[in-house]
């Protein structure tokens, strides 16, 4: 393969991947009463990783990463699943979800929500997948 | 409430990603699926009872009442065909152990199937149209996944247009959600046929039912099916033996289920279509599995027949009709299992499909050839096999419906796939025997062992018909009066 | 406003039809996922365009949107969006097999 010349791009993926996690975590937890939540979330997680892999080769992330994607979108859905079968242990309705609001020391009152489980699922399940397309894709310059 | 209705959708679902999360143990795979299909049939015969006893089951998911939330419904017809599907696909497992290939296993066969699973028993459960939506694309990408998998040529090319027509049903499905949300504002399947009772089928909504009637005619298979006879023979045999087992059944039950409990005030429009449609089909498949001498086609063609005979039988809309069509569903199930599972040994054995080639079997797989010999005769519906008491049903209740002709067609067409079903075993089975045991293609080792199960429930159906008819009238019953359903799900809710 | 966007969705069923019936597979891909904004559309027009407040709760607006079709839009979204990677991935994989992306190749014989 031809050594590429993408200096620009790369610096600037370096920088602009950083911010577009920060936002994608933002963007998860905003969910349930603003717009956002796990699949948004975990989308712009996806695409956060995507720019790596354009500016930077699909290997050597990879190997970083050092995750199997297909992996981590099952143990997503695994995990919202089990959010489910949760409930159902405790007596109520499959998916059935709760919420309580807590004294956190560092945020004052904080409203939990069991669905935020639930939401971590969709979000590993998203990023596990919309990965998995791109590089299967993607995979094979020979 | 009751937790057990989720079970059959969520068990499969847990085994499979658990199982794509360990994707390297193959051993772990044969034994978690098999687990997994097997207490999926414990649970229905827990569920078949409880809704003898009580009535329907309900599950509202995350309790959120009636027409508002999700709800997960089991009446009788529904827990008859999961335990039905769990079952044939346990059978199919046992199979695919022995025939699949490492290949196919290390590129997640039983994590798909376990998917496809999940699929299909959310259609039979579910409670909410869209949500009947949802089950048939999980079962649909499964369908797909598995119609490529190994990615030959042949299966390439079927694949690309099984997706692509399955495709546009899909988006149609959705445009028909869409209108009938316009115009009743409700996706809860109950609240739908209260809503249809209170404002009068008439109007735009005869479209709109028709067009549902087009969407599911497609992935039933009914008069629409000319994609099934090349995407249903692509596949390696137990794939093609679980598609036309259960694929073209959940698309048969949705039009079972929509027209008995929807659209089932104008019978004169939406189920005299149904007949004129299973009538042509019927004839269609028939002529179909006459013509060819190859061992898959005549299979293929012989789904369609069966469609055809199950929604004949519901187009009559009478007691009889539907206790024949339930019934006839459940034989169907494991009959075509069966049948498609001996005619891929048969071609295992041989190495090839085309009937004409193959010659004298019987001195080297007696069993087999006498297992296939079964099931053409079940198929056909000769007593005491279980086809026939689901023909006598199914043609008594479109007389008595005054649809002669559409007994009749049954009749013939039954007559003709008797025919096409002999073609092979007397081609193949009969003859000289040119085949060596040196000369064979594969071993049958572990692979008449579900056969040999299939075969033998279609014995007991057929003789054991006595018990399980209380059970399939019950579900008869349960679809000519939506009321016990409605009843069920809505509850003491005011309708809104 | 409803009659504008039933004749856009008019018009994307039109466009997606003509795509699928063509002979290359990209373009017929393309051509389904056309047909799936339609649908979307459709979807969305069906439940009412109205005007309000989004569909979050909270005290101070007087109207929402029906919230239920943006739900079935997103759910809709996601599968359309699973099968059209999926049909992506098997034409490539058609393409590098079969060395063509025309149907009209791809139309070998029976039995091969």
């Amino acid at each position: 393969m031809k050594k590429s010349n993408d200096v620009i791009l790369r610096t600037v993926a370096k920088v602009a991947s950083v911010i577009i996690f920060t936002f994608a975590i933002n963007l998860f937890f905003s969910g349930h009463h603003n717009p956002g939540g796990g699949f948004i979330g975990g989308l712009a997680f996806a695409a956060g990783l995507t720019l790596l892999f354009l500016s930077y080769d699909i290997a050597s992330v990879y190997n970083n990463s050092m995750l199997d994607f297909k992996v981590l979108g099952a143990v997503g859905v695994l995990i919202a699943v089990l959010t489910g079968v949760a409930a159902m242990v405790l007596g109520k309705s499959f998916l059935t979800h709760n919420v309580a609001r807590i004294n956190l020391p560092l945020f004052g009152a904080t409203q939990l929500a069991t669905s935020v489980i639930f939401d971590i699922g969709v979000a590993l399940a998203v990023i596990g997948t919309a990965v998995t397309i791109i590089m299967s894709i993607g995979n094979d310059r020979q | 409430m009751n937790n057990l209705v989720v079970l059959p959708i969520i068990i499969p679902l847990i085994t499979g990603l658990v199982l794509a999360i360990f994707n390297r143990q193959i051993r772990l795979h044969r034994l978690l699926s098999l687990l997994a299909t097997l207490s999926i049939s414990v649970v229905a015969i827990l569920l078949m009872n409880q809704v003898a006893i009580d009535g329907p089951q309900i599950l509202q998911l995350g309790n959120w009442e009636a027409p508002f939330g999700i709800s997960l419904v089991a009446d009788m017809l529904s827990a008859i065909l999961v335990l039905t599907t769990g079952i044939v696909v346990s059978c199919c497992l046992l199979y695919a152990f022995a025939s699949i290939g490492r290949e196919r296993e290390l590129k997640y066969f039983y994590p798909l199937v376990l998917f496809l699973l999940t699929g299909v028993n959310g259609s039979f459960l579910t409670g909410d149209i869209f949500n009947l939506f949802v089950c048939f694309e999980v079962m649909l990408v499964a369908s797909y996944v598995l119609i490529s998998l190994g990615g030959t040529k042949l299966q390439l090319r079927e694949s690309f247009k099984y997706i692509l027509v399955n495709l546009i049903s899909s988006f149609l499905f959705l445009v028909s959600i869409a209108y009938l949300y316009g115009m009743l504002g409700s996706l809860n399947m109950a609240h739908l046929s209260a809503r249809v009772a209170e404002a009068g089928q008439v109007g735009l909504l005869i479209p709109v039912s028709i067009l549902f009637l087009i969407v599911f005619s497609i992935k039933a298979g009914l008069l629409l099916f000319y994609w099934l006879p090349g995407s249903y023979s692509a596949p390696p045999a137990v794939i093609g033996a679980i598609f036309a087992a259960l694929l073209t059944k959940v698309g048969a039950y949705a039009i079972i289920r929509i027209f008995s409990l929807i659209f089932y005030h104008d019978p004169q429009i939406t189920h005299s279509l149904i007949g004129i449609l299973a009538g042509i089909s019927m004839l269609l498949g028939a002529i179909g599995a006459v013509a060819y001498w190859d061992i898959k086609r005549i299979l293929t063609y012989n789904v369609i027949i069966s469609i055809g005979l199950i929604l004949a039988g519901f187009a009559s809309f009478n007691q009889i009709g539907l206790t024949g069509s339930v019934y006839y569903i459940v034989h169907d199930m494991l009959v075509k299992a069966l049948i498609f599972l001996a005619g891929g040994t048969v071609i295992y054995v041989t190495g090839t499909s085309k009937i004409r080639e193959i010659s004298g079997l019987i001195q080297l797989h007696p069993q087999l050839g006498w297992m296939f010999f079964i099931g053409t005769l079940s198929l056909a519906g000769i007593p005491p096999l279980s086809g026939f008491v689901g023909k006598v049903l199914i043609t008594g209740g479109t007389f008595q419906a005054d649809y002669f002709w559409l007994g009749g067609i049954g009749l013939l067409t039954s007559l003709m796939a008797l025919y096409s079903l002999m073609k092979i075993f007397m081609n193949c089975f009969w003859g000289n025997t040119e085949l060596t045991p040196e000369m064979e293609k594969g071993s049958t080792r572990g692979l008449l062992f579900p056969i040999g199960i299939l075969a033998a429930l279609t014995f007991l159906l057929g003789l054991g018909a006595e018990g399980i008819y209380q059970y399939v009238e019950l579900a008869a019953k349960g679809l000519l009066d939506p009321g016990i359903y409605i009843g069920a799900v809505l509850g003491s809710n005011p309708i809104p | 406003m409803e009659t504008l966007m039933s004749i856009l969705v008019g018009l994307l069923f039109a466009i997606g039809t003509y795509l699928i019936l063509s002979k290359r597979i990209l373009r017929i891909i393309l051509g389904t996922s056309i047909i799936g904004y339609a649908v979307n559309l459709l979807i969305l027009t069906m439940g009412g365009l109205k005007t309000g407040a989004p569909p979050i709760l909270g005290q101070e607006a007087l109207s929402f949107t029906d919230p239920l079709p943006q739900a079935l839009l997103l759910t809709a979204i996601v599968i359309n969006f699973a099968t059209t990677a999926l049909i992506l991935v098997l034409s490539y994989r058609a393409y590098q097999e079969l060395g063509t992306d025309d149907m009209e190749e791809l139309r070998g014989k029976e039995d091969e």
